[in-house]
């Protein structure tokens, strides 16, 4: 690990008045980015400690909706009665994830900012474009098993590897910022992350020194809420395919549908195609596979990961049948 | 730098990347907690702070002066062992061990969420806790074993969280929550 200076913030304004500098980095629960120091793939010059700052709560909205603090640990999430009630795909989601030291420790902040788990990435003496720009990407024509077949680039072909953030982009979340010169900007989780194209190593909206300050979730979705995780081993793995489904029916049709997808994409992925193959439409397979076939119209498979295409269209169509069924 | 570790107070001045888990290795003597990947895979560095279950190696010493941090040298002595530590013997949870200070702290801090309510991947309905070998699996994932001794594992977890009825804690909890 490279060393680096250190300081704690205790109000958001000297958060980003701290980190209003180059080379600097919050650290929050520090799961990932202390993973990432150690291999040197992260090597920030400054540390910026947000964890004491007062953004660990989760307040009801007159809208109905939920504030979530940046700093609320994804097993706090979890338990949260509220989620659970009204937000069950987004329990179900942080609960797929990880493992329980690991969600006492993340952050909800830093969860939405975790870096991918590509081993091209991981590894410092292999070409990847996102560390380092400019030096290649040996994940295409490589082991490319757990990678994306959806928005990648030929400069980058790495997956977003949260299962919260899948959920929340079915929710339709903004994301509150404060920004170095103080001010306030939401962002809705649909505009955040950013596809690879030429630039992988940008990976969100935010501006250097941007705080995430809370997560908001409108008001519940009507319908059924299904989140369902597909991984090499039963638990404490990442998802090669993912999704997270909201659906309502109404007289025998589907109402509203949102969904989105881990596993595939650069980013938590959703896709306006899918849903308006849906709604309007009786339940069956056969809609069920003209929402997969919108999915995967533009998929494109590196050898190893080829799979993921037909298992994402069986996954799609299992979970719109639980989300549909009786 | 200050810390409080079972309920000693240490100073030290360990290097600012000072892991947690290497602080009180290194610095202090601690050496139950064990060093496996150093990357949160394998559990073994499993400690308590204020409480809950973390991997000490993902966090820097830095970061915990305020906190009350508890290892395993916390929870037992070998005269008077943590009634986990005790189902461990008994059921012969390990092989080589060298998970097990992990694999204990983590259940201790895994029993606590059982009894809070809080459910998991495995939970069916979530608002009714309960509590089997699937939920112990489940729950237990961050702490691997190399010797392959998860059934006894299990099974002095699950004696522990029978005998205290962790459970019906649970339950209660929630029930309370509702009304």
């Amino acid at each position: 690990m490279k060393t680096f200076t250190y300081t704690r913030a205790d109000t958001t304004d000297t958060a980003v008045r701290d980190a209003h500098v180059s080379g600097a980095r919050y650290i929050a629960g520090g799961t990932n980015l202390l993973d990432l120091m150690k291999l040197q793939v992260e090597t920030p010059e400054k540390l910026v400690d947000i964890s004491r700052l007062p953004l660990g709560e989760i307040e009801e909205r007159e809208d109905g909706g939920l504030t979530i603090g940046a700093l609320v640990p994804n097993s706090d999430l979890a338990a949260d009665p509220r989620v659970i009630a009204k937000y069950e795909v987004l329990s179900r989601a942080l609960l797929a994830g990880a493992s329980g030291q690991l969600r006492n420790k993340a952050s909800t902040g830093g969860n939405l900012l975790q870096r991918t788990r590509c081993y091209y990435f991981y590894d410092t003496a292999m070409a990847c474009n996102k560390r380092e720009p400019g030096t290649g990407c040996s994940a295409v024509g490589g082991f490319n098993r757990v990678l994306a077949v959806l928005g990648t680039s030929d400069q980058c072909i790495a997956t977003h590897p949260s299962d919260m953030a899948v959920a929340m982009r079915a929710l339709d979340a903004t994301i509150i910022t404060q920004t170095s010169d103080g001010d306030r900007r939401r962002i809705s989780i649909h505009d955040f992350y950013r596809l690879p194209g030429d630039t992988p190593n940008i990976e969100t909206v935010l501006q250097s020194g941007e705080l995430i300050t809370h997560v908001e979730l409108p008001a519940p979705p009507k319908g059924r809420q299904v989140y369902r995780k597909v991984r090499d081993r039963a638990s404490y793995a990442f998802a090669l395919v993912s999704v997270a489904g909201v659906v309502s029916v109404e007289e025998g049709r589907i109402a509203s549908a949102a969904l989105a997808f881990g596993g595939l994409g650069p980013m938590p992925w959703r896709n306006p195609a899918v849903e308006a193959a849906l709604v309007g439409q009786a339940p069956s397979d056969a809609v069920f596979g003209a929402a997969a076939d919108a999915l995967l119209a533009d998929a494109k498979g590196y050898g190893s990961n080829d799979f993921k295409i037909p298992l994402a269209r069986r996954v799609l169509i299992a979970t719109l049948r639980d989300l549909t069924g009786e | 730098m200050h810390f409080t570790i079972n309920g000693t107070s240490y100073d030290a001045d360990p290097d600012i990347r000072t892991s947690l888990l290497d602080l009180c290795r290194e610095h202090l003597g601690l050496t139950g907690s064990k060093k496996g990947c150093d990357h949160g895979q394998c559990g073994a560095c499993t400690m308590l702070v204020n409480g809950r279950r973390i991997n000490s190696c993902l966090s820097l010493a830095v970061m915990h002066q305020d906190d009350e941090i508890t290892t395993i040298e916390g929870l037992g002595t070998p005269d008077d062992l943590h009634a986990l530590q005790s189902a461990f013997v008994r059921h012969d949870g390990y092989q080589c061990g060298y998970c097990t200070p992990g694999q204990i702290c983590s259940a201790v801090g895994m029993l606590d969420e059982v009894r809070k309510g809080w459910a998991s991947h495995v939970t069916g309905d979530l608002d009714a806790p309960r509590f089997d070998n699937e939920e112990i699996s489940e729950r237990m994932s961050g702490n691997l074993c190399r010797c392959a001794a998860y059934p006894n594992i299990v099974d002095a977890i699950r004696e522990v969280a029978e005998a205290e009825g962790v459970v019906d804690v649970a339950l209660r909890h929630k029930a309370e929550a509702g009304a």
